[in-house]
């Protein structure tokens, strides 16, 4: 009998499949499972001019500190702790660097929806008389409700085009070779919505376990992810630092590591010869390091 | 207890709580210290069938001190919470880096929109709280930097934006501001902003120093009611015995 297909995979193959241009979505909240793995290992690669679909955290800050991105579509760039604020995404934005296609977080998940479904677009409330049509330009148009309300008028709604994505990324706490995968955490977040409304769709996770192992250890409600919508799965244990993970919390003092570095060009060089211009397996022992280090300075 | 001993905190507490009265069965989404124990002091007292949740994913049975959860009665992720914005049953407090005497609110960035001067968190769920359900704000700093002439990006939709033409705006309502100051709305002429009360010791003149455009009412609203005895025990020893609301609002 032939056997499903084995999905797993490198960071350095699925960095082999980006191309120059793509519009890649990142699935997580702001610091909250992010496929942080996968954002190193495209920072340092030779990919050029994405455009970036996300809720947004330092998955955006450190692809804008690579130079990676030309256009970003998102809601909000959050690092969920102090200082709050991504240094690299506000660089990006106060240079001019990226062009912004800033929109309402529940329009995120309605372009998502309607690239999900191939549909052209999806009519939703959020961004009526907001700066978000000012973001967006000529790119946002509006749609008059074919169904008259019954007091007679007639509602014109955002018609907010589909998120199409080429490749979708996305961190989860556990998964099979094929596939199929589960969070442990509080909330799914959007990470099974991205992976639908994308060409290609990548999987980075703690852990790779058999399919037997990962459907007994969760409850079935937490198998947000069959492997449909995956072609591959990359091994990534603690992959989403410093960003919170079913099995980890967020690593606030290397947040805070990370935002501090970014203040001029001796230690951001320092920060990135140590932890982006390395691979992951170095990157992991290196913030291991740090910690220690960090321990021992108290 | 004696008024003298009332904090300016537990002014704007009681006032964040007072949002929700009449509020009922629907989601309340405080976004700051304040309004979050205002939030569930309003449970406690007023409006017991109010939905609160710990700020993640989890909708509390009880309603426990800021910084604790307890028992839970439901599961509210991201992904369901914008179908509760698009339903209307939700009340949010937002912050604001700008207001406008309309109403409308800036939390994205300073500057032009393409090449900002200063970025701060995007436009966040605000266009579609606003246009969806009612929304308040909460200033923990009342200054003409936040009470602007024109805020630089529209986050959050002001008055000034209905389309009396579209029912689309229909629920639109910014429903009220808490300052460290007072206490506002959007009922003075053409739905600009007015004084409801000002909190002790706050004068009119300290208000319109610190506003960047006129309020109406200024120099008639009354001082903000002190919170009652049974409210004061609740926001002093059930939900904040460390006192967080200070941290927020000096005295």
């Amino acid at each position: 009998m032939a056997a499903k297909t084995d999905k797993t995979s490198s960071l350095d193959d699925v960095v082999a499949e980006l191309r120059d241009g793509m519009t890649i979505g990142i699935g997580g909240w702001g610091s909250r499972r992010k496929p942080m793995a996968l954002v190193r290992a495209i920072a340092r690669s030779d990919v050029k001019d994405l455009t970036v679909v996300t809720y947004g955290g330092a998955d955006l800050g450190l692809l804008c500190a690579a130079g990676k991105v030309k256009r970003a579509y998102y809601g909000f760039v959050s690092l969920d702790a102090a200082p709050f604020y991504d240094p690299w995404f506000a660089k990006a934005r106060t240079s001019g660097a990226i062009e912004a296609r800033e929109m309402d977080e529940g329009m995120v998940k309605c372009g998502l929806e309607a690239a999900a479904a191939r549909l052209p677009f999806l009519p939703i409330r959020a961004g009526l008389g907001s700066a978000v049509t000012e973001f967006w330009g000529d790119e946002l148009k509006t749609i008059e409700s074919p169904y008259p309300d019954a007091d007679g008028r007639t509602q014109t709604l955002i018609a907010m085009p589909a998120l199409k994505l080429d490749a979708a990324f996305v961190h989860l706490d556990l998964a099979d070779a094929h596939g199929n995968a589960a969070y442990t955490g509080v909330d799914p977040y959007f990470d099974d919505l991205y992976l639908a409304a994308a060409e290609r769709r990548y999987v980075e996770a703690d852990q790779i376990v058999s399919t037997e192992e990962l459907v007994s250890s969760v409850e079935r409600e937490r198998l947000i992810v069959n492997r449909m919508n995956v072609d591959r799965v990359v091994h990534a244990p603690n992959g989403a630092h410093f960003t919170f993970a079913g099995g980890y919390g967020r690593d606030n003092a290397f947040l805070k590591h990370y935002a501090a570095s970014a203040a001029d060009d001796e230690s951001w060089t320092a920060f990135r010869t140590r932890f982006l211009d390395v691979d992951e397996a170095t990157y992991q022992n290196e913030v291991t390091k740090w910690q220690a280090e960090q321990e021992e300075a108290k | 207890m004696s008024t003298a001993e009332i904090t300016r905190a537990e002014y704007c507490v009681a006032a964040c709580a007072d949002i929700f009265t009449g509020a009922g069965e629907i989601m309340a989404s405080p976004m700051a210290t304040n309004p979050l124990i205002g939030a569930r002091l309003a449970r406690l007292t007023t409006e017991p069938d109010l939905l609160i949740t710990d700020g993640e994913a989890l909708i509390l049975a009880d309603t426990p001190a800021v910084g604790k959860v307890g028992a839970i009665e439901g599961w509210m992720p991201f992904r369901k919470v914008f179908d509760v914005v698009a339903s209307g049953r939700r009340h949010v407090v937002m912050g604001a880096n700008q207001i406008d005497r309309y109403g409308n609110q800036n939390l994205s960035a300073f500057g032009p929109l393409q090449q900002p001067t200063r970025q701060m968190f995007g436009v966040r769920g605000a266009p579609g709280n606003t246009i969806n359900h009612p929304t308040s704000y909460w200033v923990g700093n009342h200054t003409k930097r936040v009470f602007c002439e024109q805020v630089d990006i529209v986050a959050g939709v002001g008055f000034d934006k209905v389309d009396e033409r579209n029912p689309a705006y229909d629920d639109l309502n910014i429903h009220r501001v808490v300052t460290n100051l007072g206490v506002f709305d959007f009922g003075g002429p053409g739905h600009t902003m007015r004084a409801l009360s000002l909190h002790p010791g706050v004068t009119a003149e300290q208000v319109a120093e610190n506003t960047g455009f006129p309020i109406s009412d200024l120099d008639s609203a009354p001082v903000t009611a002190a919170p009652t005895d049974e409210q004061l025990r609740l926001i002093r020893e059930v939900l904040d015995p460390k006192s967080l609301r200070d941290r927020e609002v000096r005295s």
